[in-house]
């Protein structure tokens, strides 16, 4: 895509392929020539296990849509005839279920990845309002997958979500009753949320084409921070990266594996055993653990549409991550004060991510406001004074100084 | 500098301690409500990584199931055939035949238009003691007797921290059997001054205590053709084992798979792992 491309083919069938569509050449030099940073570190396979593990969601989603039936009296037995009757059915939902999990814990040390080492700043913002994108498309995705087994967390969960719409003046109930398809969340709801969990998957995997094509034209960060200079600076995709992270992907799949197998009920919630009911309201609604630091801040603000905007913001505040961080130097490594109210800032994600599972009473609505006040504290105000009032540490004028720096002292 | 990075450090330490007290503090007095005790963690045979199903203790639970609990619980996704399945209580087909056999099915209709009964086969679903929720409910005192088909994932309690995290590495998810031995031995005199509303029985562990079940299971109640005692708790965790198969009948086979999958991909990670070294050890 930057125009490097080495790519010459010698088959007489492939140049006059490529020479009408260039395509095995754009692979070439996206793939395997394309240079990556020497000192890239196993956060930064992320991006890799993210690919693949969009891939496994798509490819086991289009399988279980063969036995699945979207219709409110049918959709949970159907689940469960997935589970008992269809071959391996039991294996495809399993890894669809805590697929969707572990594509958001990989989401999640993407972008933690990206907010520590800088990677939004110039110039690569508009690649950063990609992710930004893909993580609301994910979430949007995530949401409306829950609501298909049509078990009781399915239903209330999809009830409590789309009412939040209603907070809106004037508006609110139209788009409510849109939504449904009705004036309940019922069998139009269920249609609808089908058929867009299916599309929103591929509109992902569209803009990770774009996010990774913006990627190619400004190149990879690094943990330095630093742009590589020198070719001594890069090494070439293949087999540098392809490697490690095939390396990395391995272990992660070790990871997602043992809760396929082992324990593949942990991270749902037994109440989406029971089907949906509209007469019985569950004790606790609790929404999947990947939403649970925005429940807590819906939660923690006391007027709902209030409430609404704060956890719309949370996400909204991301895009304008790159302008609101004022500091000259990317790299948390060379940022000592960021660096710690980074970690504050992480510990008071994690914290509100427990919160959100308490029910809403006494203590843990007031630690949920100090967290909720102190997570937008950190974007609109922490990070604009750091920029103008931290000292930064020396950086190292290269990448190859930094790298050979550490091998020499080590 | 050294300082103002101590502070910091404990400004962090201290926020994180901050809420920890602030929310623990309700967590002490809130309860969820009801306060029912946490139930006791029984030891499994289907539990952990090599778990599997007990055959001998399954079909017992499969003879408490019958003879007592569905004559008010359904289990509609419960097939005769699956007696006879790999990883459950594995019945011979000749002894499903005979279980099946024994019930009367509505089929139809047949070419003169008509209903008919004929006796149960193996692709017949287990007949449930009820036609519709309302005649149920209204046999039980207003209360729906849960499907059986997965009730026993469809209970859990709460762990809390840190024992939620040690259960990912324990592979422990058997809280829903856990409840269900618990609940069928809870029942236990209301304590001084509470009151339990006409029809609902005292139990310890049932979410706010009056259940409207009535104590369904005593001693010698079912006869045990092997020889294992015929006591209240043993019933229980028999017919428990029995819903936790009904509710995931692929569990060994998960299991079995699991560890081959864990094993190839160890083997495949470590060779990944050397030839990343032998790439990369140019450049370092
Ligand atoms: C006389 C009818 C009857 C029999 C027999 C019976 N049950 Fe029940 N069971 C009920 C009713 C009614 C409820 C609903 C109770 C309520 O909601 O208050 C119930 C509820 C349950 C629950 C769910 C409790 C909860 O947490 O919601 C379990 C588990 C259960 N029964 C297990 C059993 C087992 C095991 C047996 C056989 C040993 C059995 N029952 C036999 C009537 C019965
Ligand atoms: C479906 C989800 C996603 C996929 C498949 C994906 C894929 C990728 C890939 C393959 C890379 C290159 C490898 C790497 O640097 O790790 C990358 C880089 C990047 N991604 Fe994503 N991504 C996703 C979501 C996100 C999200 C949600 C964000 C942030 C909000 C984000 C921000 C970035 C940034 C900033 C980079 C450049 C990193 C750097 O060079 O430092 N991505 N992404």
């Amino acid at each position: 895509m930057s125009g490097h491309a080495t790519f010459e083919p010698k088959n007489p069938a492939l140049k006059w392929f490529e020479s009408r569509l260039p395509l095995v050449g754009l692979l070439h030099s996206s793939f395997v020539a394309y240079p990556t940073p020497r000192n890239l570190n196993y956060w930064w396979t992320f991006g890799g296990i993210l690919s693949l593990m969009l891939v496994c969601q798509i490819l086991s989603g289009v399988v279980l849509v063969m036995h699945y039936t979207p219709h409110v009296t049918l959709a949970f037995d159907s689940v469960e005839h997935i589970m008992r009757d269809v071959s391996y059915g039991w294996l495809l939902r399993y890894i669809h279920a805590n697929g969707a999990s572990m594509f958001f814990i990989a989401v999640y040390i993407h972008m933690f990845r990206g907010l520590y080492y800088g990677s939004y700043k110039a110039p690569r913002e508009v690649l950063w309002i990609l992710g930004v994108i893909i993580y609301l498309l994910m979430m949007a995705t995530g949401f409306m997958g829950y609501v298909l087994p049509w078990g009781q967390m399915s239903f209330w969960g999809a009830t409590v979500i789309t009412n939040l719409f209603s907070a809106f003046p004037v508006v609110g109930p139209t788009i409510v009753e849109w939504l449904w398809g009705g004036f309940a969340v019922d069998n139009p709801t269920l249609n609808r949320f089908f058929s867009l969990h299916y599309l929103l998957p591929f509109m992902i995997a569209g803009v990770v084409i774009l996010h990774v094509w913006a990627l190619h034209v400004v190149g990879q960060n690094n943990p330095t921070g630093v742009e590589p200079k020198t070719p001594k600076d890069t090494v070439p995709f293949t087999p540098y990266a392809t490697i490690k992270d095939g390396f990395a992907m391995v272990c992660f799949l070790l990871f997602f594996a043992w809760f396929v197998f082992y324990i593949p009920n942990y991270l749902g919630h037994a109440d989406n055993y029971i089907p949906a009911n509209p007469l019985v309201t569950p004790a606790h609604i609790v929404p999947e653990w990947y939403y649970l630091p925005f429940y807590a801040m819906l939660r923690s603000v006391p007027d709902k549409l209030g409430g609404v905007l704060t956890m719309f913001g949370a996400i909204i505040v991301l895009f304008f991550v790159p302008w609101l961080d004022t500091s000259k130097v990317r790299s948390a490594a060379y940022r000592p004060l960021f660096r710690q109210f980074f970690w504050i800032w992480v510990a008071v994600c994690i914290g509100l991510g427990w919160l959100g599972s308490k029910p809403a009473e006494g203590g843990y609505v007031i630690a949920g406001r100090i967290l909720t006040i102190w997570y937008f504290a950190h974007f609109l105000i922490i990070l604009p004074l750091l920029g103008l009032f931290e000292k930064p540490r020396q950086v190292p004028a290269s990448i190859t100084e930094a790298v050979l720096g550490k091998t020499k002292s080590a | 500098m050294n300082m103002r990075f101590a502070s910091l450090r404990s400004l962090s330490f201290g926020v994180v301690t901050a809420v920890a007290m602030l929310a623990a503090a309700p967590a002490a007095f809130a309860q969820e409500g009801h306060g029912a005790p946490k139930p006791h963690r029984e030891s499994w045979t289907f539990a952990g990584p090599f778990g599997k199903f007990d055959r001998a203790q399954v079909q017992r639970g499969f003879q408490v199931f019958r003879e007592v609990c569905s004559s008010c619980h359904a289990a509609h996704l419960f097939a005769f055939r699956n007696l006879a399945q790999p990883g459950g209580p594995e019945f011979s087909e000749a002894q499903a035949k005979t279980v099946a056999e024994a019930y009367k099915v509505q089929d139809g209709p047949n070419d003169a238009g008509d209903m008919f009964e004929r006796p149960g086969r193996l692709s017949d679903h287990w007949p449930s003691p009820f036609p519709n929720e309302q005649a149920a409910r209204a046999s039980n005192g207003g209360a729906y007797p849960p499907d059986f088909s997965v009730l026993a994932k469809a209970r859990t309690y709460e762990v809390g921290f840190p024992g939620f995290l040690i259960d990912i590495v324990r592979q422990y998810q058997e809280q829903g059997p856990d409840y269900i031995h618990a609940l069928l031995n809870g029942y236990k005199d209301a304590p001084e001054g509470v009151t339990v509303p006409e029809g609902a029985y005292y139990n310890e562990y049932f979410p706010g205590h009056a259940i409207k079940m009535p104590p369904p299971l005593s001693a010698d109640q079912v006869t045990y053709t092997d020889g294992t005692p015929q006591t209240v708790d043993q019933y229980s965790r028999d017919v428990t084992a029995f819903m936790m198969w009904l509710a995931e009948p692929h569990l060994e086979e998960r299991k079995r798979i699991g560890f081959q999958v864990m094993i190839f991909l160890i083997v495949f990670a470590g060779l990944l792992y050397f030839t990343k070294k032998k790439v990369w050890k140019s450049v370092h």
